[in-house]
């Protein structure tokens, strides 16, 4: 029993970023609506960062700013600052997301992509 | 008497400290959670949360376009400038221990203190200006 | 006691993320997906990625939520749900192929927080160890992100500044004196 809950404890992170994955994608390729493909990117984009920090985390460890003690154990920054990098371009591609959405609704006047491909047809 | 004056009365007395935590989280940076992504990031808020409440009109006469686009393309030519500087300094690109002709742990302060006040630049303005536009296009 | 805290809100945000997705109101995603990003962020503290945490905090439930606002209420604010049985099931099997090769993937993972995973010992311990003296800042995150691994900074900035443009480029209304 204990065996299991260790098991469980050990992979619970990755399998919670999985699941996230799983979602986004789902959400990207069944949904017809603009905005829902947008917040379906968000959701996988987020699945990612939570795979990636979980990776950097040390048991026992503190934040990764230097403190006096000699031997402190930090955990891993290098995941820190990839993903750092990688919400803030995430934000800029939600922004430009939006931004195209609102034109083609101005033009096509729905949000509907069945609507938009109807439209489009000769 | 105005619905919204408690709103409009908060804010007025909020904005000016929330510029004002974003500065210190620019400059602090160095020493614990902050930088030049998360101060821009807050700097835009206070001017965000100044357009909700008190009209995008307001915000757009205290903050003109112009002005915004010099800080999208200035604090990306700071951080790029950064690195031609230590060029002309006798290092390789964006090496900020030349910098300092005298110290290379000081010429790395100095060099991570501008690029990350130009980072937080370029990001206030381009959260501020990318609200500003969806904000004017509804107003209209 | 931290490790039930950790696992409660793994079991939260995996529930919000399924309600975003199951939603039609797009007002009511939007707000979901700022709490979704203040729940990530106490995770991320949880995991001792604290900067991380200031900025999905900072990001997530300020600015990607005000834009998300703005750009529905320009909009329509329902979604048409439509039944698709083709495509449903494409993406169930596409989602469950991606799930069983991660999880297969998973099981040969070093364990949650090991000490001795290869992903701390090759680069990690070098930055951890010269970053007090070539550098002299305390936060090495900060001293990885400007200095170490400045170029990837640079390019990050670009990306935003030509986001900005194109917003700007796409949707501002643009009179003859260039205002």
């Amino acid at each position: 029993m204990t065996e299991a809950l260790v098991f469980f404890m050990a992979h619970a992170n990755t399998w919670a970023a999985t699941a996230l994955l799983c979602v986004g994608l789902w959400v990207i390729m069944v949904r017809g609506n603009l905005f829902k493909k947008v917040i379906g990117l968000n959701i996988f984009q987020t699945g990612v960062f939570l795979f990636y920090i979980s990776m950097g985390y040390v048991r026992g460890g503190t934040a990764p700013i230097v403190v006096d003690d000699p031997d402190a154990v930090y955990s891993n920054p290098l995941p820190h600052v990839l993903i750092l990098t990688a919400i803030v371009v995430s934000v800029a591609t939600t922004s430009l997301a939006l931004a195209l959405i609102v034109r083609i609704r101005e033009s096509y006047g729905t949000t509907e992509e069945d609507d938009v491909i109807a439209a489009d047809e000769p | 008497m105005n619905e919204h004056l408690i709103v409009r009365v908060v804010t007025k007395m909020l904005v000016p400290f929330v510029l004002l935590f974003a500065i210190y989280v620019q400059m602090h940076g160095d020493f614990g959670p902050g930088g030049g992504f998360q101060a821009g990031v807050i700097f835009a808020t206070g001017f965000i949360v100044y357009g909700l409440v008190f009209g995008i009109e307001r915000l757009i006469k205290a903050l003109p376009l112009r002005i915004l686009l010099f800080g999208i393309s200035g604090g990306l030519l700071l951080y790029a400038g950064v690195g031609i500087a230590s060029l002309f300094a006798g290092g390789t690109y964006l090496d900020y221990g030349v910098l300092d002709s005298h110290d290379p742990v000081h010429g790395q302060h100095l060099g991570i203190l501008l690029v990350e006040l130009g980072v937080g630049i370029t990001v206030a303005s381009v959260m501020t200006a990318i609200f500003i536009t969806f904000a004017e296009r509804w107003h209209r | 006691m931290e490790q039930i805290i950790d696992i409660l809100l793994l079991l939260l945000v995996v529930a919000m993320a399924i309600a975003m997705a199951r939603l039609t109101n797009l007002i009511a995603i939007a707000i979901l997906g700022g709490v979704y990003s203040l729940v990530l962020a106490s995770i991320y503290v949880l995991l001792d990625a604290v900067d991380v945490a200031f900025t999905e905090a900072a990001v997530g439930a300020g600015i990607t939520l005000t834009l998300m606002l703005a750009a529905i209420s320009l909009s329509a604010r329902r979604e048409r749900l439509r039944r698709r049985p083709v495509r449903n099931a494409i993406a169930v099997a596409a989602c469950s192929v991606v799930a069983a090769g991660m999880i297969y993937a998973s099981l040969e993972m070093p364990h949650f927080g090991d000490p001795d995973a290869p992903i701390h010992t090759h680069v990690a311990p070098r930055y951890i160890e010269a970053s007090p003296e070539e550098i002299g800042v305390p936060n090495m995150v900060t001293s990885i992100l400007a200095s170490y691994r400045g170029y990837d900074t640079l390019g990050e900035t670009t990306v935003i500044f030509t986001a900005g443009i194109a917003v700007l480029a796409l949707l501002w209304r643009w009179r003859r004196d260039g205002r």
